[in-house]
């Protein structure tokens, strides 16, 4: 958010060039920089890790069950391969000056290459040799289901001018109050389950009210507003646990029933990885879908988009700027409800403390990264969940160099680190709506 | 809460009730509206005709906006009322103004720069097939009005990146489009160049022979002259006077403007010049983009003399201010003040020298809008022992520092803790000229000094800077409306493609001579012609 805020006053005039070249040392771009690591990560792959590799092929499953289809890869010609590309990518993105937007091209391939890469030579330095695609490419997008939601919470909010920086908040209280009514309803599945989630989706609209009601009307700081309901949600969740939910005993319930998307489901390879799976997993596809229409098709889209870009300019074609703020926010914290009810009611089937665990906060950097775009921020919201889901794989393989034990962290985090620096640098600067974070004060 | 206030003073206008004729489009009788400490209007009466263009003529802050901002229904009035086509009405929010087919351009556009053309002209009053947007109807709309009012437009254009002009034309778009009759233009012209002010002017009279009728704000008298069937000219809040334009002339216009006798000379006894006090020789320097755009430039300044660099915008004035000043390196060349070399120094250490810079944009270079006044009167000198002692800034002394810098500069203020920021832009301008005129000075160096202000301000503003040269102080002027060359300067330099065309002096100096070298004619051309 606040890089975002950094960003504004670039918009409206270029951007200075350097007054004079310093001499005796030429600055780097950033896609220079970034071609310069890939560079060398590059020439470090081909000379010290390609031939240190053990030989033995590391296999590759698409699928579950007997005959699927399987790549067999020889890890030392693939380092060497990609250590090659890489070292072409620094070069290209070096030569930025001749090389144009192929420069940027590079990077991106480069960076697409990265995630095989750390796959390869973990399966290579651990004991185990093979590994399955398209579970993993499953789980991916069920782990980045509540941050695709808690994404869209923010992106309602933040197109419409408030900065929603409470989305963790709108979670946790939407995954803790709705398991508390589920507990009460006696946890037992069947309608109050069902009841429950419609609980959840609604106190994640209460609680974007209440930051509504606190940015909007009394033009409250936004992040001091988004602060304060994620305090307000530990508080009041935690709370509600050791009166309520403690006392009546129920540890834990039945969560959501899986289901089958009939035909889909049987397609070979991929059906059931990703067509089967629970209610609020399927519905975040449907509300993405929903959102590209709504934000980029409908009226009340374009009047969402215009009270975030100019809210003086929608005021003067006599658009209501508060209701539309309120409404863009509160459908936002009802989407973060349910991303709530994921946790709790879908997947865990009890509630802990801090059970979101910081998911709300990814979600706004998802958006970011997607630069405010409902399926961009789906990307971003799925490469979260690719980054845990493979560092659950890896933290199981036990890859270790020469003797010792490599951290499954170190390994976890590399994609994620390159992936961000690199778009950052390609895709260039994310910039917000024009009037994201400023309060709208009408003229009386 | 508006309308309360109303019920306090009845009475003013109820002699004027029955003079409305059928006429009359919009009216408004007895408008009051207050702002905190500021009567913006005062009991304000303005009927517009169908089918003419009626000039709402006034200095900046004299009320004409916030008239209009009441007609349209984004500011609810202390008092008075409303009519149009003879009938009251009440605003509660633009939408009802709209409703009731008045449109309005704002001064400062109101557009969403990063949607489309179409998306900006039907927002507020979507176009929609079932739930969602109807983007064909919306296009095939926009097309027919075009035409209608030859306003060229692309629909699915991204308007951030559209020139003024056609930002404007999307403006009337978005008025003509809600089926307005009743326009209102509100500085249109601002922010035009002189052939897209033409142009403009073409497009207001076929408004006009499609019976819109349109209120034009505006602050020139010779636009006003040009379009207007009827003046209202608004001082300090209050309707002065109606005109006739096609009895009036500027002189008369600018008389009711500002309230008194305006004279367009500048008072000023001959120069009388000393030595030396600026020498530049042989400069090149190179814009943002790394292009020489002043190159080999040779200048001169006398004390007690003002020099007026004349030349169409662009031709390097910005660089060789900002490289005299120090806020720009030069490429080769050097700069000398008082005899002592000052090429490289930084802007500190050459302001220590004497030198007082008034840049060309105020908001941006000349002021910190969100400081108050009282501490942008010591942006350049609050590190003195005058004003700071040992790290501690001195807040007394810099407090009555802007209470005398403020009386004596006339700025017109509420108090010195206020903002700079929330200032109108003539009373900023004062702000910095106080500042930068106040100093201790050899050389004075002022760019665009009156850029968009009101008569008024102008007139104090070169009053201040002739009584700075007859101190005996340098004066070095940039300005791109050459009328303030002429009337200021005693010696003129004429600035083509970086370096002076020539130097003339004042005598020599006519319109017709200084047009064509800004063109860029040398004089044997200007001979032979």
């Amino acid at each position: 958010m606040l890089l975002a805020m950094v960003d504004l006053p670039a918009q409206d005039k270029p951007t200075r060039p350097p007054r004079t070249p310093r001499r005796g040392f030429t600055r780097l771009s950033r896609l220079q920089t970034i071609g310069v690591a890939y560079l060398l990560l590059g020439v470090t792959l081909v000379v010290q890790v390609a031939g240190a590799l053990d030989p033995a092929q590391v296999v590759f499953l698409f699928g579950l069950g007997d005959g699927v289809p399987q790549v067999g890869v020889q890890p030392a010609a693939f380092t060497l391969g990609t250590g090659l590309l890489f070292v072409l990518a620094g070069v290209v993105a070096l030569g930025e000056r001749w090389t144009g937007r192929y420069a940027g091209v590079a990077l991106l391939v480069a960076t697409v290459l990265f995630v095989p890469l750390v796959l390869v030579t973990s399966l290579a330095l651990s004991a185990a040799g093979t590994m399955n695609v398209v579970p993993l490419m499953g789980e991916s997008l069920r782990v980045g289901t509540p941050v695709a939601l808690g994404a869209l919470a923010g992106l309602y909010a933040e197109r419409s001018g408030v900065v929603n920086i409470g989305i963790e908040g709108m979670m946790l209280a939407g995954a803790g109050v709705g398991f508390v009514v589920y507990a009460v309803l006696g946890a037992a599945g069947g309608w109050p389950l069902y009841v429950s989630v419609v609980v959840a989706v609604a106190v994640g609209g209460l609680m974007a009210a209440l930051h509504a009601l606190l940015s909007v009307t009394f033009r409250t700081d936004q992040i001091v507003s988004g602060v304060a309901i994620n305090l307000l949600a530990i508080g009041l969740t935690s709370f509600l646990r050791r009166e309520v939910l403690l006392p009546l005993g129920i540890g834990g319930g039945s969560t959501l029933p899986t289901i089958e998307i009939p035909l889909l489901a049987d397609l070979p390879l991929v059906g059931r990885s990703l067509f089967v799976g629970k209610p609020i997993y399927f519905t975040m596809f449907l509300i993405f879908a929903l959102t590209q229409v709504v934000l980029f098709r409908s009226a009340w889209g374009l009047r969402v988009r215009s009270v975030g870009e100019n809210p003086h300019a929608a005021e003067t074609l006599g658009i209501d700027v508060v209701k539309t703020r309120y409404q863009a926010v509160i459908v936002g914290g009802l989407l973060a409800g349910l991303a709530g009810a994921w946790f709790t009611l879908e997947t865990v089937g009890t509630f802990d403390n801090l059970i979101t665990n910081g998911k709300g906060f990814i979600a706004l950097a998802a958006l970011i990264f997607g630069k405010w775009r409902p399926w961009s921020a789906f990307g971003g919201a799925v490469l979260f969940g690719f980054a845990e889901a493979l560092g659950r794989r890896i933290q199981l393989l036990d890859v270790s160099v020469g003797g010792f034990p490599v951290p499954s962290q170190f390994l976890q985090v590399l994609p994620f680190v390159v992936t961000i620096v690199v778009l950052a640098g390609a895709i260039g600067r994310a910039i917000p709506p024009a009037s994201v974070g400023v309060p709208f004060e009408r003229s009386r | 809460m508006a309308l309360q206030s109303g019920a306090d003073q009845p009475g003013a206008d109820e002699s004027r009730a029955d003079e409305a004729s059928p006429d009359v489009v919009l009216e408004a009788r007895g408008i009051t509206k207050r702002f905190p400490g500021v009567l913006a209007n005062d009991t304000v009466d303005f009927a517009l005709r169908r089918g003419q263009v009626h000039c709402l003529l006034g200095e900046n802050g004299a009320g004409k906006s916030t008239l209009m901002n009441v007609v349209f229904g984004l500011y609810q009035p202390d008092a008075g009322e409303l009519l149009v086509r003879g009938e009251p009405v009440r605003f509660r929010s633009s939408a009802d103004a709209i409703a009731a087919g008045i449109g309005m351009v704002h001064q400062h556009f109101q557009l969403v720069p990063v949607m489309a053309v179409w998306e900006n002209v039907v927002l507020g009053d979507e176009l929609t097939r079932g739930p969602l947007l109807d983007r064909g109807a919306a296009r095939a709309r926009i097309a027919e009005l075009s035409e209608r009012y030859s306003l060229a437009i692309d629909p699915d254009a991204v308007v951030g990146e559209l020139s003024v002009g056609a930002q404007q034309r999307v403006e009337l778009l978005k008025a003509l489009f809600r089926d307005a009759d009743i326009l209102i233009l509100d500085e249109p012209t601002a922010v035009l160049t002189p052939q897209e002010v033409d142009g403009f002017f073409e497009i207001v009279r076929s408004l006009l022979d499609r019976g819109i009728s349109v209120v034009f704000i505006t602050h020139k008298l010779r636009e006003v002259l040009a379009v207007a069937d009827e003046v209202t000219v608004l001082r300090g809040g209050k309707a002065v006077g109606r005109a006739d334009p096609r009895t009036a002339t500027q002189g008369s216009l600018a008389t009711l403007m500002v309230g008194r006798d305006v004279s367009f000379e500048v008072d000023k006894a001959p120069a009388e010049p000393g030595a030396v006090v600026l020498r530049v020789v042989d400069l090149t320097v190179a814009d943002d983009r790394g292009v020489p755009t002043v190159s080999g430039l040779e200048l001169q300044v006398r004390a007690g003399e003002i020099f007026g660099v004349a030349g169409v915008e662009g031709n390097g004035q910005r660089e060789l201010v900002e490289a005299i000043t120090g806020i720009r390196p030069s490429v080769s060349g050097s700069v000398a003040i008082g005899g002592t070399d000052v090429t490289g120094w930084n802007p500190r250490r050459i302001a220590d020298l004497g030198v007082g810079h008034v840049p060309e944009d105020r908001s941006k270079d000349g002021l910190v809008g969100p400081f108050s006044l009282a501490d942008n009167l010591v942006l350049n000198r609050y590190h003195r022992a005058e004003f700071s002692r040992r790290f501690v800034v001195r807040r007394d002394a810099v407090r009555r520092n802007a209470e005398r810098l403020v009386a004596d500069f006339d700025v017109r203020t509420t108090g010195v803790d206020v903002p700079a920021g929330t200032l109108s832009g003539g009373n900023q301008q004062k702000l910095v000229i106080a500042r930068e005129l106040s100093a201790d000075l050899s050389l004075l160096i002022v760019a665009q000094p009156t850029r968009g202000l009101d008569v008024g301000s102008i007139e104090f503003i070169h009053r201040q800077i002739v009584a700075r040269r007859d101190e005996g102080v340098a004066v070095l002027l940039v300005s791109a409306e050459l009328d303030e060359v002429l009337s200021l300067a005693d010696r003129v330099g004429v600035l083509y493609r970086g370096r002076f065309a020539e130097v003339l002096d004042r005598e020599e100096a006519t319109r017709r001579r200084c047009g064509m070298l800004m063109g860029g004619a040398d004089q044997h051309a200007e001979e032979v012609a």
